[in-house]
């Protein structure tokens, strides 16, 4: 069974404890400007609302890049780059729609999000559940439970 | 280690930036951010300069678990010559600041001399310049922040810069970062605005590389942050309510100091309390407060995100005022209002707006405004004095005083020298409600003992955040003491002022504290940094920090005559609560500090002490 990143923005606090624990996963340093998630704040609104890759099915960015370094991960679902591979050509940063694989000035390739092979180290990090991994076909049970709890059914008539 | 070992020296007199090693030695006696940038100060400046001469210096620091996934270690310090109160200041802060310029590479900056012109210092990893800042002079920190992002081309840029507080060489002038975060306290603002420059702005892409063990970092902070989550007033009351959590607490036990100090309770702390943020206004139907919000790594969140009444009369036709932006946090909204006894919760959150757009520290503005209203209301100043009238309770005058003192407009002028210069000035100072020139926080010392004590004795003058012994006193962390007597206090204090020193140069935020003892600090710096980092070693760390913090003081002129409260605090007991009666018995826990301290009777440290500590 596949998960997904769960992302729930109201939950958001900007801590950034997320950026960190990725840029620890994937390069072993604590740098947040190579982390492959990242939170953005909307200073006059109050909002915050961590923004990573959402692994499409039909992904813009495997089926874009010319050298196949872009392959999934039958375990996990993830569209995973395979460095050794490839070329830094950019092509898929153009074909993502979304923005969120991005080029790497250190390694001169291309990176995403990869879900840690299954066990996210930034919804490990994350302090408020603002970032889950949960069942990919139910990223919206706790939206639907909301609404249903609003529903207005008396327990007893 | 968790240090870039690189600091970086700007001659602004010269226009030079310089890199430099970090002293590793002294980095492994003060640890980082307040103790090894005052290590560095004391190291290189004479005691007796003239705060806003361009001899003193400013250094900004960070410690070596700023940057770091340890809950908080966003924070950074100001250390300098305060022109205040002619003390050593060292004022931090949260945000994201701190944690960009050790991803820059850097540990501290230290700044010299003085600008022929107004500068910026920008820095870009191992780059660093100084740009002109002729067009940014006479703008705010809001201001400021933009439009560097903007010409700089760089949304990811952190700015931190000074506002027209600091320009004005407003005593209390703060520098402010990421928008609505300050090192506030002691005028920091004003030395920047000395030295010509307007603001410093950082992009660090190369990370904390060198944590000793990773593995075991990583493991041990977790372990931490749990520990953060699960407690009540960190896991729970902070974020919920911010450090208002505090305010009908500590009016209920009759410590809230009102109208400068006369009353100890304040009739409308319920309207201006973390409480009364939450409601909905009948106005408009939304409640102040929109949502909390973090510094950099910190899992706590106690920031407040707040909303002003668009329909408020200091606001109106003002949109600039109306998003989000930062909220009242408990030592803002008690020294905004409840000093001045004003409970109008939207004119406080104008002021506090006002307090972050043009960086000035809002407890210390707001007691000065205390102080102004008592002479007002004995007829010592006069309407035509300040302009307006300013009685207790007004919150127009507050609203009206905060614009002229930021911008230096007519009597503003004067409240931006501070309640000490200004009560001095008009004949009554001891209606001035400061230790060392520096004005108190939102804690009135005759219904919590030990912090009379606290505010006597600490390095920057008045201060909560020197020994948190509220934290003992109301709450019973780590042991509950009783907050209406003396006994024990002097040891309580020295115990929290020495803990305290090593949170702050760590690089953490102090409100871990509600939490966190040392002992679950220490694992997380033995963890990141090299050498050896037990408590023992700690513990000395701490109490060398304030014992060098000390010998700067005494050199500067400072003595026992300054470790005081004003008369008001000792001789003139409080009205109501739980304190009626009492006043603070500062006079019996002082000797006794200094006896505990290793000091003389006069507050001068002994020749055994410095040489037990290595200094």
């Amino acid at each position: 069974m596949w998960k997904s990143l769960h992302i729930d923005p109201k939950k958001c606090t900007g801590c950034l404890q997320c950026e960190m624990a990725c840029s620890v996963e994937h390069t072993g340093v604590i740098n947040p400007s190579k982390s492959r998630i990242k939170v953005f704040s909307f200073e006059t609104e109050g909002r915050k609302v961590p923004y990573t890759c959402t692994q499409c099915t039909d992904a813009w960015c495997l089926n874009a890049c010319p050298v196949d370094a872009i392959r999934i991960d039958a375990a996990t679902g993830a569209k995973q780059v395979f460095d050794d591979v490839c070329v830094g050509c950019k092509v898929c940063t153009i074909a993502c729609p979304f923005g969120t694989i991005n080029y790497n000035q250190d390694s001169g390739k291309v990176q995403k999000c990869d879900l840690c092979g299954g066990d996210p180290a930034c919804a490990a990090a994350c302090p408020t559940g603002a970032i889950t991994y949960v069942d990919a076909d139910w990223t919206g049970l706790d939206k639907m439970r909301a609404w249903a709890a609003k529903a207005n059914t008396a327990v007893t008539e | 280690m968790a240090w870039n070992r690189k600091l970086l020296r700007v001659n602004l007199t010269a226009g030079t930036c310089t890199s430099e090693p970090l002293n590793m030695q002294w980095a492994d006696e003060y640890l980082g951010s307040r103790g090894l940038a005052s290590k560095y100060l004391v190291s290189e400046i004479d005691p007796k300069v003239d705060p806003l001469s361009p001899d003193n210096k400013m250094i900004m620091s960070t410690g070596p678990l700023t940057g770091t996934l340890a809950s908080t270690g966003g924070r950074y310090t100001v250390v300098t010559k305060g022109p205040l109160t002619g003390a050593i200041a060292c004022s931090n802060s949260g945000g994201f600041f701190g944690a960009e310029m050790k991803f820059a590479g850097w540990d501290m900056i230290i700044f010299e001399g003085r600008s022929p012109k107004p500068v910026y210092l920008y820095v870009e990893n191992d780059k660093a310049e100084l740009k002109d800042a002729a067009h940014l002079w006479g703008t705010s920190c809001w201001h400021t922040e933009e439009a560097i992002k903007h010409e700089l081309q760089d949304p990811l840029v952190r700015v931190s810069s000074i506002g027209l507080a600091g320009e004005n060489q407003v005593l209390f002038g703060c520098i402010v970062n990421d928008l609505h975060r300050a090192a506030g306290r002691s005028g920091v603002g004003a030395v920047m605005g000395s030295k010509n420059l307007k603001a410093v702005a950082l992009r660090g892409t190369k990370g904390v590389a060198g944590v000793k063990d990773m593995k075991a970092f990583m493991k041990i902070t977790a372990e931490k942050k749990k520990v953060l989550a699960d407690n009540a007033v960190t896991g729970q009351g902070l974020p919920k309510f911010g450090t208002q959590v505090l305010m009908n607490v500590i009016n209920e036990m009759g410590a809230l100091p009102t109208r400068n100090h006369r009353d100890v309770q304040f009739e409308d702390a319920g309207k201006i309390s973390a409480e009364a943020m939450h409601e909905k206004r009948p106005t408009d139907g939304k409640p102040q407060l929109v949502t909390n919000a973090a510094c950099f790594g910190c899992t706590i969140a106690c920031g407040r995100i707040s909303e002003i009444d668009k329909g408020h009369f200091t606001v109106v036709n003002k949109p600039e005022y109306w998003g989000a932006s930062g909220g009242l946090e408990y030592e803002a909204a008690w020294a905004l209002g409840a000093a001045n006894g004003v409970g109008d919760l939207e004119a406080l959150q104008y002021a506090n707006l006002l307090c972050n757009e043009q960086g000035m520290d809002p407890i210390s503005f707001g007691a000065t405004i205390g102080a102004v209203m008592e002479l007002y209301e004995m007829g010592v100043l006069t309407r035509e004095q300040i302009g307006i009238e300013a009685p207790f309770g007004s919150a127009a005058a507050l609203a009206r005083l905060a614009e002229m003192t930021a911008r230096g407009e007519g009597f503003g002028k004067e409240i931006g020298q501070g309640s000490k210069r200004l009560c001095t000035k008009y004949g009554h100072p001891e209606l001035s409600m400061t230790v060392k020139g520096q004005e108190f926080p939102a804690y009135d010392s005759r219904a919590i003992q030990g912090m009379g004590l606290t505010y006597a004795t600490s390095n920057r003058g008045a201060c909560h955040l020197r020994s948190y012994t509220v934290a003992s006193e109301v709450l019973g962390i780590p042991v509950k003491t009783d907050p209406l007597t003396t006994d024990g206090k002097p040891e309580l204090v020295k115990a929290f002022q020495d803990a305290t020193a090593v949170f702050d140069a760590a690089g953490i935020c102090v409100f871990t504290s509600f939490a966190w003892t040392l002992a679950d600090v220490q694992p997380q710096i033995e963890a990141a940094c090299e050498g050896d980092w037990s408590m023992d070693k700690l513990n000395a760390v701490g109490e060398r920090i304030w014992n060098m913090e000390r010998l700067f003081n005494n050199a500067a002129g400072l003595s026992r005559k300054d470790d005081d409260l004003p008369p008001r605090l000792k001789t003139e007991p409080a009205k109501t609560g739980p304190a009626k009666g009492l006043v603070n018995g500062l006079d019996k826990m002082l000797p006794e500090y200094y006896q505990i301290r290793g000091w003389t009777p006069e507050g001068v440290p002994t020749a055994e002490t410095l040489a037990r500590l290595g200094l």
